[in-house]
């Protein structure tokens, strides 16, 4: 099946963050290679143009590798994953802080009713 | 580059283009929307030479589009052209005959590709397998500039799928480029770099999808309709 998008945000964009989704749970692995460009295009149904985009975003947080006449690999350095990670972390933080803000919750409220979960 | 410079056009005194001017550059999906009866098909003859325009002019690397222009394009009817009692293989033949381009290996890739049979009659198949058959003999030339008016009218979102995997699959991407007129805009905006808007005899929008959500954070097809309402 090929992808699906909303439709407010960039589709590279996106795509960028299911693989680095990808990378962080690790079905991704260190040193895997990624599909050819027009592989990855047919599969999720996207334009080519689009694709190239995502490997230049991934290459550019130094995600990935491409070696010269290989194709993309996955980064074998663990710093850059770890680094990913821990981005994640403080957007996903961010993001929750900002749906409970909208809905008038105080940080301290929840951050108690999170502690009583977690024991319970 | 295919370009459209200062083109006007009318048929029975009844103006359809109105200094209409556009350019169509290699290497891109390009899709043209618009409400039905806004011209889509006539602005797709146009490009392919089939139509002339009354003023202004079609140009491909400068030289004038006419209908002996079919050369440099691989054009996709809306309508079925192709002899119900031909097979596919036939319809391949029918097209080695009449474009020097055209592979019929790439054809027969193709149709393998999308699972569609080139042996058996067009009128034994279903629309959605003819459309496929229809697909295969496009994709098997070789040219720089592919037209399709409606390529997924009328299809299941399964045929669809396929169609737009084939498109992906066989179109050289820094070679060639796709011109589609459709109306399942939604369906098949990830596959396109750009979309043009027609409307009231003009080219009301022409923008690069991508560029519009990464800049506005919206749904660019919505945000395209919009800005001309």
């Amino acid at each position: 099946m090929t992808m699906d998008f909303v439709r407010d945000r960039p589709i590279y964009l996106q795509i960028t963050d299911k693989l680095c989704g990808e990378l962080i749970e690790g079905t991704l692995q260190p040193g895997d290679k990624l599909p050819s460009v027009r592989e990855y295009a047919v599969t999720t149904g996207v334009n080519v143009n689009t694709i190239q985009r995502v490997y230049k975003e991934l290459e550019m947080m130094a995600l990935t590798e491409t070696k010269r006449g290989q194709g993309t690999f996955v980064t074998e350095n663990h710093a850059a994953i770890v680094t990913l990670r821990e981005n994640m972390k403080l957007r996903l933080i961010e993001q929750f802080f900002t749906d409970i803000t909208a809905l008038g919750f105080t940080k301290d409220e929840m951050i108690e009713a999170i502690q009583k979960e977690v024991t319970k | 580059m295919l370009h459209v410079r200062n083109v006007s056009f009318s048929y029975r005194k009844q103006l359809i283009f109105k200094d209409i001017t556009a350019q169509f550059p290699i290497g891109k999906i390009i899709g043209i929307a618009g409400a039905n009866g806004c011209g889509k098909s006539t602005f797709i003859r146009l490009l392919t030479g089939m139509l002339q325009p009354d003023t202004g002019e079609i140009l491909l690397y400068e030289d004038r589009v006419t209908r002996t222009s079919c050369k440099q394009f691989a054009y996709l009817p809306d309508i079925d052209l192709f002899y119900a009692d031909n097979t596919g293989e036939e319809v391949f033949t029918f097209y080695q005959s009449q474009f020097a381009d055209f592979s019929i290996e790439k054809a027969r890739q193709a149709a393998d590709y999308l699972q569609v049979s080139t042996t058996a009659k067009l009128q034994k198949l279903s629309k959605g397998k003819r459309a496929l058959v229809k697909m295969a003999a496009t994709l098997g030339r070789n040219v720089p500039y592919y037209i399709m008016d409606e390529p997924f009218s009328g299809l299941d979102p399964m045929v669809r799928e396929s169609l737009i995997r084939g498109l992906i699959q066989f179109i050289e991407p820094d070679t060639q480029t796709i011109i589609l007129s459709t109306h399942e805009i939604y369906e098949v905006e990830p596959v396109l770099d750009a979309l043009m808007v027609i409307k009231d005899q003009q080219i009301i929008a022409y923008e690069t999808l991508e560029d519009i959500r990464d800049e506005l954070q919206k749904d660019a097809v919505a945000w395209l309709k919009s800005q001309h309402q």
